[in-house]
This record gives C-alpha cells, sequence and structure tokens, in this order.
C-alpha cells in the first residue's frame, strides 16, 4: 500500500518518523538498537548481512543499511535515534552522518554551523504554502507582516544578535 | 505544603555532556555554552530546591521502539544513567523520590491524564545534561530528581496544549502534598533544530526568541502552535519545545524571568535556557484565583 500523505510531507528533506513508518522501520530500529551491546556489535562487524537476516528486513531496507545510506533508512522508517548507533558502530561521528545526509562535506557542514546553521528562508515548504496557520507569526508570512513583527521582536528583551554572533564565531574558529 | 516555586528551560543536547565528559569545557567552542550557565548554577544553589521534576525525552536508551509511552513517570527510588553506546556517562546515579511521584502520578491520572508509572529506568543524556548544567557536576545530585519522560520522538508527541494542561495537574498535585517542599520543574529539550534528513542542521534563532519571550509573557499563545509549525520553522526535532510547556504550565500565569540565554550552535542544536520564578508576594492572590477556577471547572464538568 502507498504511504498515506500528511500535511507534514511538505516540509523538505524531512523524513518524519510517525506511526506508519513506526511501523515499516521496526526491524531497522530493532537492529540498530541490537547495537548498544558489544558482542552484537562485533557479530555485525564480523558478517553484516548475515547479522541482518535476524531482523526481517526488506530487501530495500537491508541494501539501505549496508550502503549506510542514512536517508534511505530513515525513509523506510528508520529514525536517526536509532540509526546513529549504527553510524557508532562504525565509528563515524555525528557530524559524519550530518555531513552524509546533508550532501556536504563534514568541514563545510561544521562550517554552516558556526556560521548559524542553515536558514529556515527557502526550506519550509515543497509546495510554498508554508505560512497558513503559523501561530508565532512572522516566520512564514509575506514580507509587510514581517517587518511589523520584526519592530515589535525589537522591543522585547535582546539577545545578540545572529549575524554578530557567527562573525564573532568565525574568527574564533 | 509542597510548592512550584520556579522553572527551568535548558536544551539537552547530547555533545554537551560529552565536553562535560571528555573535560572539554574550557574550549572557546565549550566555554561559549557553558558561560552562559554559570549565574543559573549560582541561582540554582541558592534556590536550593528540595525536589526536581525533569520533564525530557529518552532517545533510544530506555525505550527502543517496543513500547512508546507519551507520558511516563519516574517512581523509582533511583535511576542509573544509560549507556548510550560510549559507556554510562559518568554522572552519580539520580535518586528518585517515590513517595511524591506517586502521590502525583495518582494526583494526574485522576485529573484525565493518563500517565505511565514506570518503577525501573535508566536515564541518558536528555536528563543528565541539563542538571549538570545547573547542579554543575557533583559526586551525588543535591536534591532528589523525579524524572517525567515524555515521547517526542516517534510522531505525534502529544500537543503543546496537552502538556500545558498536564504541567496545571502537576501543579495541583504538587500542592496537595502534605509535606513542605520547595520544587523546581525542569523542561528541557529544544530548541531549533534538526538533525535528520537532508535539511539537518535547521536553525531559526527568530522562532526561538519568539518562543522563549511568549514563553515568560504569553504561553497560552504557545499552546497553540500546531505540530507542523514546530516541524517547518524549529526543525524535526525541535518539536521537542512542547516539553517546556509542561514546565510553564505548572508555573503561575504571571512570572518573573530572572535569566535567559541563547547561543547557536552547540553541535547541531540552537541552545536556549531560562529560568522563571513564580511571584512571591502574589502566592496567596493566586490560591484565590486557582480555587475560582477550580469552581469553575466543577461547574462545566457537572452540566
Amino acid at each position: 500500500m502507498a504511504r498515506a500523505q500528511h500535511d507534514y510531507d511538505d516540509i523538505p528533506g524531512t523524513f518524519v518518523f510517525d506511526a506508519e513508518r513506526s511501523r515499516q522501520g521496526y526491524g531497522i530500529n530493532m537492529f540498530c538498537m541490537s547495537l548498544m551491546k558489544e558482542e552484537n556489535r562485533k557479530a555485525f562487524k564480523a558478517n553484516e548481512a548475515e547479522y541482518l537476516k535476524k531482523f526481517n528486513l526488506t530487501p530495500a531496507q537491508t541494501e539501505a543499511v549496508l550502503r549506510r545510506d542514512y536517508n534511505r533508512m530513515l525513509e523506510l522508517g528508520g529514525n536517526i535515534y536509532f540509526t546513529a548507533k549504527l553510524g557508532a558502530t562504525d565509528g563515524h561521528s555525528f557530524r559524519h552522518l550530518a555531513a552524509t545526509m546533508t550532501g556536504s562535506t563534514q568541514d563545510d557542514y561544521a562550517k554552516m554551523m558556526l556560521e548559524g546553521g542553515r536558514s529556515v528562508e527557502g526550506n519550509r515548504s515543497k509546495s510554498g504554502k508554508s505560512g497558513v496557520g503559523s501561530v508565532l507569526g512572522e516566520q512564514g508570512k509575506p514580507k509587510a507582516v514581517k517587518a511589523k513583527a520584526k519592530a515589535k521582536a525589537g522591543k522585547a528583551k535582546s539577545v545578540k544578535p545572529k549575524s554578530a554572533r557567527s562573525k564573532s564565531k568565525a574568527k574564533r574558529k | 505544603m509542597a510548592r512550584i516555586i520556579a522553572g527551568v528551560a535548558s536544551s539537552h543536547v547530547p555533545a554537551i555532556g560529552a565536553a562535560i565528559d571528555n573535560k572539554q569545557t574550557e574550549e572557546p567552542y565549550w566555554k561559549r555554552v557553558f558561560s552562559g550557565f554559570e549565574k543559573s548554577k549560582e541561582w540554582m544553589a541558592k534556590t536550593k530546591p528540595d525536589v526536581a521534576i525533569v520533564v525530557y525525552n529518552d532517545h533510544a536508551s530506555a525505550f527502543s521502539v517496543e513500547m512508546v509511552p507519551t507520558f511516563a513517570l519516574g517512581c523509582a527510588a533511583e535511576f542509573p544513567p544509560a549507556d548510550e553506546g560510549w559507556g554510562p556517562r559518568p554522572v552519580p546515579v539520580v535518586k528518585g523520590h517515590p513517595e511524591l511521584a506517586s502521590h502525583i502520578a495518582q494526583s494526574v491520572i485522576l485529573d484525565e491524564f493518563d500517565l505511565t508509572i514506570v518503577n525501573k529506568m535508566e536515564v541518558d543524556h536528555g536528563l543528565t545534561v541539563p542538571m549538570n548544567l545547573l547542579f554543575g557536576s557533583p559526586k551525588a545530585w543535591p536534591c532528589p530528581v523525579i524524572p517525567l519522560a515524555v515521547n517526542v520522538v516517534l510522531y505525534p508527541p502529544p500537543t503543546g496544549h496537552r502538556c500545558f494542561m498536564l504541567g496545571r495537574a502537576i501543579r495541583k498535585a504538587v500542592e496537595s502534598y502534605p509535606e513542605d517542599l520547595k520544587v523546581v520543574v525542569f523542561g528541557t529539550g529544544g530548541m531549533s533544530h534538526q538533525i535528520s534528513g537532508p535539511r539537518a542542521g535547521l536553525i531559526n534563532s527568530k522562532f526561538d526568541k519568539a518562543f522563549l519571550d511568549n514563553l515568560t509573557k504569553d504561553p497560552k499563545k504557545l499552546t497553540r502552535i500546531p505540530h507542523l509549525e514546530y516541524m517547518r520553522e524549529a526543525g524535526a526535532e525541535g518539536i521537542e519545545m512542547v516539553m517546556w510547556l509542561i514546565m510553564r504550565g505548572a508555573l503561575d500565569d504571571q512570572v518573573d524571568e530572572v535569566y535567559r540565554f541563547y547561543t547557536v550552535p552547540a553541535s547541531n542544536t540552537a541552545v536556549g535556557h531560562i529560568i522563571l520564578e513564580n511571584r512571591k508576594k502574589a502566592a496567596a492572590k493566586s490560591k484565590v484565583k486557582r480555587a475560582a477556577a477550580h469552581a469553575k471547572t466543577a461547574v462545566v464538568r457537572s452540566k
């Protein structure tokens, strides 16, 4: 059966771990959970394909695990807190996983984070209908509303602006 | 009578725990983060709560996908740190407060919040990192802790409104406990971050700041944020912020913001932190108001 459509499928680059994916990915996640034990990590590393047979994965899920295709694992029901255990078993840092999932190098990913992270601008919606029903207001609404909200926010207790912060950090690193 | 005197919110980034455990807190990258909690530790040392209720989420440590409770209240006498794949964090065993915890469980369940009661549970960085940030790294934690684990991993987590109302119910439970105890509630997780998929690395400081402002002044507005907005604006994992609303719901409507800190990034996450105190003078007044509110509820229910 095809996956049911949800409002959150409109968020780009995001696989929401919902009840359907949780059911579909049960084997992937329980496999990852098994890697919390040293003897299981050893058994997996000794013969990956053989070890995976214990978890009733589909051929596509097995392939995603063997190829360390982290996005595909998420799409097929894996959850990041679980798949991160596979990364750790490989001796990889989380930054390595993040770089893999975002298609960037570890250095570029780290640099992006130091500069304030990935902007939400242009990353809200596949369909462009993101402002509908937004409660905190300024985030997804047209520019005129945005400017007003900004002026209001300026009056509130100030935290150092993002631009100044990222500049000083860039120097430090 | 036990009473809630203050609420604390803080991110619970695992890398912060690793930086503490690997003694990297003086490195410039980490000093920027830890320096923001110096005043908070002083505040906590002065406040000396008798019990802390820590709202947090488990990250595939105590709960796998075999069982996913929406709200799980730790009623055990102690909670050992979980092995998250690198051995348990070298932090003290967390001592519980089984009497108050079971009192809360009983009270809120009869108040129609169907908690899961947990009598054996290990706790991961979600709980221990905020404790480090507020209590430092003592040989033993200075007060007993009641963990409240919230599912924010498997969609859908409880709504922000549900979380806020649970906070209210917890407050009522605490205030009906006969022993004279000062209680601080922690809301943990967030702020904006996404650690999964091609959009990983997302940060939205505007959203975070608006959230912090409203947390103090207009938390009811925050209770209307739909899950879609959290995920879209604050990242798939930014939805953790609903947990802050349990803390906020347990406080008075009017609170004093005594401290705030925000920095980007710690690892993949925007670090947010706030301390809110109930107003001491208003205590008697709000009691009357709450009694009136309860009376109103009773009328509605009897219809």
